[in-house]
């Protein structure tokens, strides 16, 4: 009876998963599909805790289940509700990367389990399979990879580890993830699950695989990478669902995987860059992105004043915002909103132009700008605002870098050649808001800067607009 | 080749749920819009989170006693949960920002 009322809270889980997906590719629907999802998975959770039975016996130790669950709950929401809107990519990640550790420490667990039976502990039971040991070691691997991949792109994305490459690393990577297959698929054929020495050094190999395969990816890329360890976790968790014969894990952890992996290479797309070119390409190479840096026409720039900048402003019919990463560390939004309304009053048409990948997620601005109270008809993407750039007055980049780069049409050398990018230069006068002159996440120079119709207006995006607002006010 | 066979034999049911659940995980989401692949990457990242069930089957046939293991996956139970509610409230937030206002 437990069993079969738990099977149906299986097929709830795996259902609101599916719809949950569904609806989180809808805008309209998106929330609500979180919300679904999140039910199942409380189904499905406490179906397990109350019901789960193996040889007609429960669970036990629900004192430590429950501790943990508290534990986790707390932390986990306090950590998800006061993450700064700039920090959630790499709490994204950091979240991945628990469910690639508790992967990898489930067949910690069963590997030491079985081991225990297989060595004679228990004599009555029957001596573990090949498939048992398989998604085993494949949980361990790929959990490990998973975990140790998001810590470091969590690092890299709080800007806390640089990138990182040596001589022959990709070759080493080679080497090391095949050794580390070879060694688990001995395992596996020899059914030896005693051997703790070589199961620890395969979780060991895979830590550090997790490690350099990250290491060197740069940081512009991360999204695509934690995208990329995201369907890794959930390989990993479908390979507990195995251990178990769990259908809901089973399903949840293909359907991430599989939605995770056409994930990964969407926003590859939506950066016109491939996959391989994103693991193994240019942003890793920093001999590459130095040397252009190094090349980039250092020449010289001009300043606007805050004054020039509100006048040329007030007095333009259109004038288009670009926003960057700049916008969302400085929390400019809700001053950007003011100057918006602040210029429709004086007749000023006023667009937002959103690159897929300005900030440092896709979809980054248009969270932001909503939030600020920023309408929807404003925004407007990339292909339309390419469109706009030739009737535009001024057009107003706020901390956006390499999205506006040039280089990416013009120069085949550039890490970035090849990427779509908001062709800002075909305005009349641009007006660039930056801290200073530093390259910005891709680490390379931007010639834009330095073209007669482009001004700076240097400082923080949010004293910058305030001071903006206040002078347009007074005009 | 011999166990192979009897393997996928054995386990045919969870072949198929596997193959049709691939299949499903790509035409579910195939046009998401760019807006919201990060939301989108979020909640797969809290559902892929029900590697937490593992967890707490491990834990819960423990035998009282075993400290180690008993440590080992209270520490799985709590990641997996970091995982999961994390997960979730991450991404209602996200979305929060994109409802519609006049």
């Amino acid at each position: 009876m437990e069993l079969s009322i738990l099977t149906i809270c299986y097929l709830i889980g795996s259902l609101t998963f599916i719809i949950g997906l569904k609806m989180l590719s809808h805008p309209e629907s998106a929330r609500k599909g979180n919300m679904v999802a999140a039910v199942g998975m409380f189904i499905a959770i406490f179906g397990t805790i109350f019901l789960y039975q193996e040889n007609g016996v429960g669970l036990h130790n629900y004192g430590w289940i429950f501790g943990a669950l508290v534990l986790g709950t707390v932390v986990g929401t306090l950590a998800a509700k006061r993450v700064k809107m700039t920090a959630m990519p790499e709490l994204v990640s950091l979240f991945n990367g628990m469910g690639g550790a508790c992967a990898a420490l489930i067949s910690v667990i069963e590997f030491g389990h079985i081991a225990a039976l297989y060595s004679g502990e228990h004599p009555d039971q029957a001596a573990p399979t090949e498939g048992t040991l398989l998604t085993i070691f494949l949980g361990l691997i790929i959990g490990a990879v998973s975990f140790a991949g998001s810590i470091i792109a969590w690092g890299k994305l709080n800007g806390k580890i640089k990138d990182f490459s040596f001589k022959g690393q990709q070759v080493f990577n080679l080497v090391l993830f095949f050794a580390t297959l070879a060694v688990a698929g001995y395992l596996v054929l020899a059914i030896d699950s005693t051997n703790y020495l070589l199961f620890y050094g395969i979780l060991v190999a895979a830590l550090i695989y997790g490690v350099l395969f990250v290491l060197p990816i740069g940081g512009a890329d991360m999204p695509v990478v934690i995208s990329l360890l995201n369907s890794f976790t959930g390989v990993a968790a479908a390979c507990g669902g195995f251990l178990y014969d769990n259908s809901v894990m089973l399903t949840g952890g293909i359907l991430v995987g599989a939605a995770g992996t056409l994930l990964t290479v969407l926003m590859c797309k939506a950066m016109n860059r491939s996959l391989t070119n994103v693991l193994i390409g240019s942003f890793g190479g920093s001999a590459a992105a130095g040397g252009s840096a190094a090349a980039g026409s250092q020449g010289t720039y001009k300043e606007i004043s805050i004054s020039d900048a509100a006048v040329c402003m007030s007095y333009a019919n259109k004038v288009i915002i670009v926003p960057g990463y700049g916008l969302a560390v400085a929390q400019a939004q809700h001053v950007c909103h003011e100057l918006e309304k602040l210029l429709e009053d004086k007749g000023v048409d006023v667009k937002y132009a959103i690159h897929p990948v300005a900030g440092r997620m896709p979809g980054h601005m248009n969270v932001l700008l909503a939030e600020a109270d920023v309408s929807y008809d404003k925004l407007i993407e990339m292909e339309e605002a390419n469109d706009e750039f030739k009737s535009t007055d001024v057009v107003l980049i706020l901390g956006a870098n390499d999205v506006v780069n040039p280089a990416a049409k013009t120069d085949p050398a550039s890490p970035i050649y090849g990427m779509p990018i908001l062709e800002v230069e075909q305005a009349k006068t641009v007006i660039v808001n930056k801290r200073s002159m530093k390259p910005g996440y891709a680490g390379i120079e931007n010639e834009l800067f330095f073209q007669p119709k482009t001004s700076m207006l240097f400082g923080d995006a949010k004293a910058a607009l305030q001071k903006l607002v206040a002078e347009i006010k007074s005009l | 080749m011999e166990a192979i066979l009897n393997w996928a034999q054995s386990h045919i049911d969870i072949i198929y749920i596997v193959v049709l659940s691939i299949f499903l995980g790509i035409e579910v989401i195939g046009r998401v819009p760019s807006v919201l692949h990060t939301p989108l990457m979020s909640g797969a990242n809290a559902i892929h989170g029900v590697v937490i069930i593992g967890a707490i089957i491990v834990m819960g046939k423990v035998e009282p006693g075993h400290y180690v293991t008993l440590i080992i996956g209270f520490l799985a139970v709590v990641l997996g949960t970091l995982n999961v509610v994390g997960g979730f409230v991450v991404t209602d937030r996200m979305l929060e920002m994109f409802k519609k206002k006049k």
